[in-house]
């Protein structure tokens, strides 16, 4: 088993179960924040439970982060290879003929993914580790705010036009990069299904209603507050 | 027609090569592409000059020799054909047309449009074969049911002529079509069953050792391949190394 990783197929295979994780983790990201648009409270109860409960926070945690580092890492790798794999390029190329602008970018939606994850570390993530595992504090709740302070959190970020600018066009990044490869990772997976017009129809939906949903979002907050 | 054509031209291997512009004149529609470089290729030799070196063997799609990328496409512009079938009147008077040998590392240039495609006769000793004693008291193959999905599909992969165009075509110059292809029209019958654990992984082994990049499911092999070997043969290929794997 320990070969098969190592082959050119058993890559496209672990970046495939890599990229079902993450588009797991989106739904159930997207499932979350959501609610903070028609139910304040119950956000902020459910961002409790998610940000204390010791399976979580210590089992899929690390996992997830494990899945995020891994499929960037794997992607870069394979770029490389796959660079060197023709070292002279053609005078002249005409990739529109045969293929889609998405399957030919997947690194470049993939940086400008990345350039984002780090900016949303920066603004949620840290923090949050600062608050928990570094203070010590497990409450869920700050000073000045009654309940939990979540929801308070989330519509502070989005007052910033510049920071929702950025949130806004990464997740038509993440659009695009989904556009190619939610059908990308069954054909990996060897799943033929993934070219059925069914399942192609299903990834058309997900790479758009769930980015979508998400700059629904942001800027619901920023004009609401 | 009139066309200026635009070639890359290569002393050998060791040299480093460039593009060089040409002009035919009253070249007919009806030519063939290969045809019109005969054209190009008598001119230079009365004018005592090299002419440029391009495969070519059947000169009707059977045996994957020729390998022109032209304006951009393996095979050019044309869908499902190789280039000894690519017309001349799917150009127009007054063109440039592009002419590169097929890129990838493994696929080195020999000389201007020539290049060794070995690299895919090395993947097909490394298991596209079946070990069967041809002594003479060989088993009739009809003697074997076969169902008619599975003698389908067995055939269209077993169309691949081995051209290299999906190499050429694709952005990672993966040759997981070409592969796909030799691994399916053996597993999808009994005859090739025996085997397709240790073919599946010493082919793409073989593959991998040669220096091809890995897939990214772009598709582009599939629509350039002028045998419209199927994507569907790539994910097969990846489920029989999965199987072999476990
Ligand atoms: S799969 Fe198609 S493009 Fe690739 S070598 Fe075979 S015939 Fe040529
Ligand atoms: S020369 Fe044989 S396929 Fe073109």
């Amino acid at each position: 088993m320990g070969g098969f990783f190592k082959s050119s197929i058993g890559r496209k295979v672990a970046m495939a179960l890599s990229a079902f994780f993450l588009m797991f983790f989106l739904l159930q990201h997207f499932s979350i924040n959501i609610l903070s648009v028609f139910n304040p409270d119950l956000f902020n109860e459910v961002s409790h439970f998610m940000g204390t409960n010791p399976l979580i926070q210590f089992v899929l945690q690390p996992v997830l982060i494990f899945g995020v580092v891994f499929h960037f890492v794997m992607g870069f790798v394979l770029e490389i290879k796959n660079k060197k794999a023709r070292k002279v390029a053609y005078v002249k190329n005409n990739g529109a003929a045969n293929s889609t602008w998405m399957s030919r970018n997947m690194i470049y939606s993939g940086v400008a993914i990345l350039a984002f994850i780090v900016l949303h570390f920066i603004d949620f993530w840290f923090p949050e580790i600062n608050t928990k595992f570094i203070k010590g504090d497990w409450s869920g709740t700050i000073e000045g705010v009654e309940g939990f302070r979540y929801y308070e959190e989330l519509t502070h970020k989005f007052v910033s036009p510049i920071r929702v600018g950025a949130y806004v066009l990464a997740f038509v990044f993440l659009a695009l990069h989904l556009l190619h490869g939610f059908t990308s990772a069954f054909q990996s997976m060897g799943a033929t299904a993934g070219r059925k017009k069914t399942l192609q129809n299903i990834g058309k939906a997900y790479s758009i209603i769930i980015p979508l949903g998400f700059i629904f979002i942001a800027l619901y907050h920023h004009f609401n507050h | 027609m009139n066309l200026t054509l635009k070639i890359w031209r290569q002393k050998d291997s060791n040299t480093k090569g460039q593009m060089v512009d040409y002009k035919v004149t009253d070249i007919s529609e009806h030519m063939s592409f290969l045809e019109m470089m005969d054209v190009l290729n008598e001119q230079l030799v009365s004018s005592g000059e090299d002419p440029v070196a391009f495969d070519h063997d059947c000169r009707e799609g059977i045996c994957g020799m020729c390998s022109m990328y032209i304006n951009g496409e393996a095979h050019g512009p044309d869908r499902g054909v190789t280039t000894c079938q690519l017309h001349m009147r799917m150009f127009k008077d007054g063109d440039t047309i592009t002419i590169e040998p097929f890129r990838a590392t493994a696929f080195p240039v020999l000389k201007d449009l020539v290049v060794d495609r070995s690299a895919f006769d090395r993947i097909q000793h490394a298991g596209g074969y079946i070990s069967v004693n041809t002594s003479g008291n060989t088993q009739d193959a009809n003697a074997i049911p076969i169902s008619k999905h599975a003698a389908d599909e067995a055939m269209d992969a077993a169309t691949c002529i081995g051209c290299g165009a999906c190499v050429a075509t694709c952005k990672n110059s993966s040759a997981m079509l070409f592969v796909g292809a030799k691994v399916s029209q053996y597993a999808l019958l009994p005859q090739g069953q025996v085997e397709a654990a240790d073919r599946v992984r010493n082919m793409v082994a073989q593959m991998d050792l040669e220096g091809f990049g890995n897939c990214t499911n772009t598709g582009a092999c599939e629509i350039e391949c002028p045998k419209g070997i199927s994507l569907d043969n790539i994910a097969r290929m990846n489920r029989e190394l999965m199987k072999a794997s476990i």
